[in-house]
């Protein structure tokens, strides 16, 4: 198990004040915090400062921490002395609750006995279990065909002697077609196990599309920039645009420019009601590489006397 | 300890056509009934129906009402400054899908 430094992870040092604590945790809470941070590693940060905090706000729990010593460096192997907390007394204060399970080894190995008693099955006691909450990411793809996709959770568990333990769980869940980012499975059944004879709770399942290289995806709308030629625009024809559903026929009017939004209808997330799927077509130039294909373009630009800034007054 | 379970399983996807009751979506958030009906009063929530025991939510309501939980439980915002920040990461989240950075 490593060591946690705690003062560290929130960026203070031994001596900081309670209410210096407490600002620094407020501080990068709001910098850190999964539902507000875009920082690619949010939430496991967010966990980190949850657990230095839990224990830093608590006199009692720093006190304890700090008689560990002042020696020991963040990430070295760690083992708790043998009677380290002798003397102090956790009391069930600010140890709130589920989320506390999700706290390192080390934390567990440290501070794990007051929560055990606290969660510990009675008997006599049935209770519904809670309902947990996961994300799964699936490619835009899933949404137009439905796909199985496999899942593992990290869940916290009592064990019969009502410790803490985590367990790991694969589920396979069929995602069904139509899905959009941010809607919801619900898995009756999946989630926590109840207390005595109480039913478990449900999982649900938070839909999150991975980024994709070629669409951009609005609600159930999905959107494509379309490289086309510039006789294309200019003259109109038939060219091929790529789908999540598959290749489909475009006829571009003659006169498009860069900047044209063609919409497929029907063609978005095939959900209740499809989405559309829109076009939006950008104008390439070809490179004029030969004698021949530079001519070309001067001949263009004889013909056409054409200021594209003219709108800019220049 | 990992355990395979080979069974697929069937959700229920909560799309339009599915509405949460009053106890389905505060024992989602595990939270009491009285706290999702301070988020009504806020006017964070919007269900369908006249009573709490008729109440009908969407089922974007339980994202809204998850995160408001946690920025609650987490740093202390209080309901007024929860509704804001609510309001204003879905603008955001709009802005950001439209620049295509998802």
């Amino acid at each position: 198990m490593e060591f946690k430094d705690y003062y560290k992870i929130m960026g203070v040092s031994r001596d900081a004040t309670q209410d210096e604590i407490k600002r620094a945790y407020r501080k990068l809470a709001r910098k850190y915090h999964p539902d507000v941070s875009k920082e690619p590693d949010a939430e496991e940060k967010f966990k980190q400062l949850g657990e230095a905090y839990e224990v830093l706000k608590d006199p009692e729990k720093r006190a304890a921490y700090d008689r560990l010593g002042a020696n020991w460096k963040a990430g070295q192997e760690f083992h708790p002395p043998p009677d380290w907390d002798a003397g102090f007394e956790f009391h069930g204060g600010g140890f709130t609750g589920a989320e506390s399970a999700d706290f390192s080894d080390f934390f567990e190995s440290l501070f794990g006995g007051g929560f055990r008693q606290a969660g510990g099955a009675r008997g006599g006691f049935h209770a519904r279990g809670q309902d947990t909450h996961a994300k799964v990411l699936i490619d835009l793809e899933d949404a137009y065909h439905g796909a199985v996709r496999q899942i593992t959770l990290q869940s916290p568990r009592l064990d019969p002697g009502g410790h803490v333990v985590t367990r790991q769980r694969t589920l396979k869940v069929n995602i069904p077609k139509g899905v959009r980012e941010g809607q919801r499975i619900r898995l009756a059944g999946q989630g926590s196990p109840g207390v005595g004879q109480g039913p478990a709770g449900d999982l649900y399942l938070e839909i999150a599309f991975k980024p994709h290289s070629l669409y951009r995806v609005e609600g159930k709308d999905v959107y494509l920039e379309l490289p086309v030629t510039p006789w294309e625009a200019a003259l109109g024809g038939r060219v091929k645009v790529p789908t999540p559903g598959g290749v489909l026929d475009l006829k571009i009017p003659a006169g498009s420019n860069t900047g044209r939004k063609m919409r497929l209808k029907g063609k978005g997330i095939p959900a209740r009601e499809p989405g559309d799927f829109y076009v939006e077509l950008k104008v390439m130039t070809p490179p004029a590489e030969n004698d021949a294909q530079k001519a070309l373009y001067r001949q263009m630009a004889e013909q056409f006397h054409y200021n594209p800034r003219s709108a800019l007054g220049v | 300890m990992s355990e395979l379970e080979q069974k697929i399983h069937e959700g229920l996807l909560l799309d339009e056509s599915c509405e949460l009751t009053l106890a389905e979506l505060s024992r989602a958030c595990a939270m009491h009934g009285d706290w999702v009906l301070e988020l009504v009063e806020e006017g964070i929530l919007e269900p369908r129906g006249l009573t709490p025991a008729d109440w009908r939510f969407a089922p974007s309501a339980l994202r809204r009402a998850r995160i408001v939980r946690n920025l609650q439980q987490d740093l202390g915002v209080n309901l007024a400054g929860a509704a804001l920040a609510v309001e204003l990461l879905e603008e955001l989240e709009r802005l950001r899908a439209r620049l295509g950075c998802g």
